[in-house]
C-alpha cells in the first residue's frame, strides 16, 4: 500500500541528510552558508509535514522557528560577519575531501547499524527518522573536527542541532517544551558564538583555530 | 508554599536586579545577600518535604546537593566580594564587566539549582545547557587571548556534549512513549521510574550511552576532559571554585538520575562497568598529568578530574557502601576544592603569578594563607583526619572486598596523585619566599570555614547525617 505520508517524510529526512554531506565538501564559506540554508529549509518542511500528517499542530511552531531562525536569520548574520570582518572566504579542510566523504559514509552506516536493531518495536517511520537524524548529528561532529575555520565550526554545530530537531520531530508526541528549548538554546548559542567571533577577531586578526590552538596558557 | 520556587526564583530575580546595579560594591554585597537568602530557603526543604510536581522533584538525593550548592554558593560569593575588588584596582576588569559578572554568577546559581531540582528530563537538559552558557561567558571575562581560547574550547566541547545528551534524552522519551503514551508524562522522572520495568531495554541502553558521554563531558571524565583545565585556569578564581565544587557535581547528578532509571529496569545493561572504566581512566590520566603542570590553577583543575574519576568509579561499583563513599566524597571534594581555589586566588593576587615555579615559601610570607593552603592540599590528597580520607578509605576497602583486581589501579591512581600533590606542596609552601611580598586583602573566613567542616566530617559525622547518606545510598542501588 503506497503511503504518501511515510514517503514524503522519508524524502524530507533524506534531503536533510544529503545536505549534511553537501556541507562536508564545500570549499567556500558563502556556499557553505547556502547549503546550510537549504538544510534548514528541508528540516522546516519535514517538521511541518510531520505536523500535518500526524495532526500535531505544535510542530508547525517548530517548523516556523526553524525557518525564521536557521534558514533566514543565522545565515544572514553569519554572512554579515564574514563580510564585515573580511574573513578569508576559502575553507581549508584539515582532512582531504575524499577522506572526509569516506568517513561520512561510514558514520551513516554506523548509525543505521546502531539504531535499526534496537528500535525493532517502534514504527518504521520513527526508526528511519532516528537513523537519519543520528547520521546528521555524527556528520555535524565530523564537520566540526575536519574544519579549522571558526565560522564553519559554528555551522557544524548548528547542523548537529538540526539533526536533534529532526529526531525530536520524528518521535510521536514529543512535548513542545523540548523543541522550543532547542530553538531557544540555538539562538543563545548563536549570540555567544557571535560575541566570540568578534573578540577572536579583535585579538588575533584571524579566525583560524589552528593558530589559536597554539596558546596553551602554560607559559606565563 | 513549595520552597523550591523560592530556591529557583531567588537567584533568577537577583540576576535580573544585579544587571541594573551600577556600583561593584553594592553588586558584590547584593550577590552575597541573594546567596544567603537562597541558602536559607534551601534549609526549609528539610521541613517542607514537598511532593513532586510536573517540574520539580525533591528527594533524599538532591536535597543534600541543593543545600551543598547553596552553601558553597554563599561562601564563594563572600570570597568573591573580597577578591574581585582587587581585580578592579589592578585594572584586569572594568566596572561594567563586574556588573555582568555578578548577574552571571546568580544566573549560574539559578541554572544549577534548576538542574538539581528538575523532575522533567527536558527541563534538566535546558538547565545544564544554561549552566554551560553562563560559565562560558564568565570564563571569557578577562578578554585575554588565553581566556577566549579557553572559553571557545569549553563551549565547543561542552556544546557537543550537551547535544549528545539531548539525543540521549530524546531516545529516552522514544523508549518510554510506547508504554506511557505521548505527552509530558514520558519525560517526567518520577513517572518514568514507576513505568521503567516495562520499557524496552535496548533503546534504554543506547540512550544511556549517549547520556553518559554527553553529561560525562561536563563532569570532565577522560577522554572528554580537555576543556576543564583551560576553563578553570583562565576564568576568575571564584568561578574556578564553583566550577570545580558545584558544576561537576551537577553534571554527575544528571548521570546518576539516569543510572537510577536503568537500575529499575531489569533487562537494561548495567551502567556500572561503563562508569567504572571512565572513572578509573580519569583518575589514572589526571594522576600522571598532575606532575607536568606548571600553572597552579591548572594543577588543581587536574586534581578535580582525578576526584570526579574517583566519585564516578564509586557510583559505578555501586552497593550501599560504595554509594555512601561516593556521596561523602562528592560533598568533601566540593568543600575542599573550593577552599583550595579561594586560597589559590589570594596567592595569585599576593604573588602576582599563577606559575608554580615562581611561588615559594608561602608559610613564611603569608602564614595564615600558606598554612590554610597546606591544610587544604593535605585534605584533598586524602590524608587523615580529613573527610576525604574517610570516603577514600571506605571506597578502597569495599573495592578490595568486591572487585580486588580493580582495587589495584584505584589505589595506584590515588597514590600517584598523592605524590604529585605533596611534591608541589613542598615547593609552594616551604623555603625562602621569592619575589616581592605583598599583603593580601580580603577575608580568609570562607577558606577556614570549609576546612573546619572537612575536618569535622573526617573526625565525627553526626548520626542523622550518616542515616541520611545511608538512605540515599540505598536509593541509588
Amino acid at each position: 500500500m503506497p503511503d504518501i505520508a511515510y514517503d514524503a517524510s522519508h524524502l524530507l529526512g533524506a534531503v536533510v541528510l544529503l545536505m549534511s554531506f553537501a556541507l562536508l565538501y564545500q570549499r567556500r564559506l558563502f556556499s557553505l552558508l547556502n547549503v546550510f540554508t537549504l538544510q534548514a529549509l528541508a528540516l522546516s518542511a519535514a517538521a511541518a509535514w510531520q505536523g500535518y500528517a500526524h495532526g500535531e499542530p505544535h510542530l508547525y511552531v517548530t517548523a516556523l522557528l526553524t525557518l525564521t531562525l536557521k534558514a533566514i536569520v543565522m545565515p544572514l548574520a553569519l554572512h554579515r560577519i564574514i563580510v564585515k570582518l573580511n574573513i578569508q572566504r576559502a575553507i581549508e579542510p584539515a582532512l582531504s575531501i575524499g577522506l572526509t566523504m569516506v568517513a561520512g559514509v561510514s558514520l551513516v552506516t554506523l548509525s543505521i547499524l546502531l539504531v535499526l536493531p534496537v528500535t525493532a518495536e517502534a514504527t518504521a517511520l520513527t526508526r528511519e527518522n532516528l537513523a537519519l537524524s543520528l547520521s546528521v548529528v555524527l556528520l555535524g561532529l565530523l564537520m566540526m573536527i575536519s574544519r579549522r575555520n571558526a565560522v564553519s565550526q559554528v555551522v557544524g554545530f548548528m547542523s548537529i542541532e538540526n539533526g536533534l530537531i529532526l529526531a525530536a520531530v520524528g518521535v510521536a508526541g514529543m512535548p513542545l517544551v523540548v523543541e522550543m528549548s532547542v530553538a531557544f538554546s540555538v539562538m543563545v548559542a548563536f549570540i555567544v558564538f557571535g560575541i566570540f567571533l568578534f573578540h577572536i577577531r579583535e585579538r588575533f586578526d584571524t579566525l583560524d583555530m589552528q593558530e589559536i590552538e597554539s596558546f596553551r596558557g602554560e607559559h606565563r | 508554599m513549595n520552597p523550591v520556587y523560592a530556591i529557583v526564583g531567588l537567584p533568577l530575580a537577583a540576576a535580573a536586579v544585579l544587571v541594573l546595579v551600577p556600583g561593584y560594591r553594592t553588586g558584590a554585597w547584593l550577590n552575597v545577600a541573594a546567596s544567603a537568602a537562597t541558602l536559607a530557603a534551601s534549609l526549609f526543604l528539610f521541613v517542607a518535604e514537598p511532593e513532586p510536581t510536573a517540574l520539580f522533584v525533591i528527594d533524599a538525593l538532591n536535597i543534600y546537593l541543593i543545600v551543598l550548592t547553596c552553601f558553597v554558593g554563599l561562601t564563594t560569593s563572600v570570597f568573591s566580594a573580597s577578591y574581585i575588588g582587587h581585580e578592579l584596582q589592578s585594572g584586569k576588569l572594568s566596572p561594567r564587566s563586574l556588573r555582568f559578572y555578578h548577574a552571571m554568577y546568580q544566573g549560574f546559581m539559578f541554572t544549577m539549582l534548576a538542574a538539581l531540582s528538575a523532575n522533567n528530563l527536558g527541563v534538566m537538559w535546558v538547565a545544564v545547557e544554561g549552566a554551560t552558557l553562563t560559565t562560558v561567558l564568565m570564563v571569557s571575562l578577562y578578554r585575554t587571548a588565553e581566556s577566549i581560547e579557553a572559553a571557545w574550547k569549553y563551549f565547543i566541547l561542552c556544546g557537543v556534549g550537551i547535544a549528545l545528551a539531548l539525543f540521549g534524552t530524546i531516545l529516552m522519551y522514544l523508549a518510554a512513549q510506547p508504554v506511557m503514551g505521548p505527552g509530558m508524562a514520558a519525560m517526567t522522572w518520577t513517572e518514568l521510574l514507576r513505568h521503567m520495568g516495562s520499557i524496552n531495554a535496548d533503546i534504554l541502553n543506547l540512550a544511556f550511552v549517549f547520556l553518559l558521554v554527553g553529561y560525562g563531558t561536563k563532569v570532565g571524565l577522560a577522554p572528554l576532559h580537555a576543556w576543564l583545565p583551560d576553563a578553570h585556569a583562565e576564568g576568575p578564581t571564584p568561578i574556578s571554585a564553583v566550577l570545580s565544587g558545584l558544576l561537576l557535581n551537577v553534571a554527575l547528578y544528571a548521570v546518576l538520575r539516569f543510572k537510577m532509571l536503568l537500575a529499575v529496569n531489569g533487562e537494561a545493561l548495567s551502567p556500572g562497568p561503563l562508569m567504572m572504566a571512565m572513572g578509573l581512566g580519569s583518575l589514572l590520566l589526571a594522576g600522571f598529568m598532575l606532575y607536568r603542570r606548571r600553572d597552579i590553577k591548572r594543577f588543581f583543575a587536574y586534581s578535580s578530574i582525578e576526584h570526579m574519576g574517583i566519585i564516578t568509579f564509586a557510583f559505578g561499583i555501586g552497593g550501599p557502601l560504595a554509594n555512601f563513599a561516593g556521596l561523602l566524597h562528592m560533598a568533601m571534594h566540593s568543600l575542599t576544592k573550593s577552599a583550595i581555589f579561594y586560597a589559590v586566588g589570594h596567592v595569585a593576587q599576593a604573588t602576582g603569578t599563577q606559575s608554580i615555579d615562581k611561588i615559594r615559601g608561602l608559610t613564611v610570607s603569608h602564614p595564615a594563607l600558606g598554612w590554610g593552603l597546606l591544610v587544604g592540599v593535605l585534605a584533598i590528597a586524602g590524608l587523615p583526619p580529613f573527610g576525604i580520607f574517610m570516603s577514600e578509605f571506605l571506597l578502597v576497602t569495599t573495592t578490595f572486598a568486591r572487585e580486588p583486581l580493580l582495587a589495584v589501579p584505584l589505589v595506584l591512581g590515588i597514590l600517584i596523585a598523592f605524590g604529585a600533590l605533596v611534591l608541589r606542596l613542598q615547593q609552594i609552601c616551604f623555603g625562602e619566599p621569592s619575589g616581592e611580598v605583598r599583603p593580601i586583602h580580603g577575608s580568609l573566613v570562607p577558606l577556614y570555614a570549609h576546612l573546619a567542616l572537612v575536618l569535622v566530617a573526617g573526625i565525627w559525622l553526626p548520626g542523622p547525617l550518616v542515616a541520611w547518606f545511608r538512605t540515599v545510598a540505598a536509593i541509588l542501588g
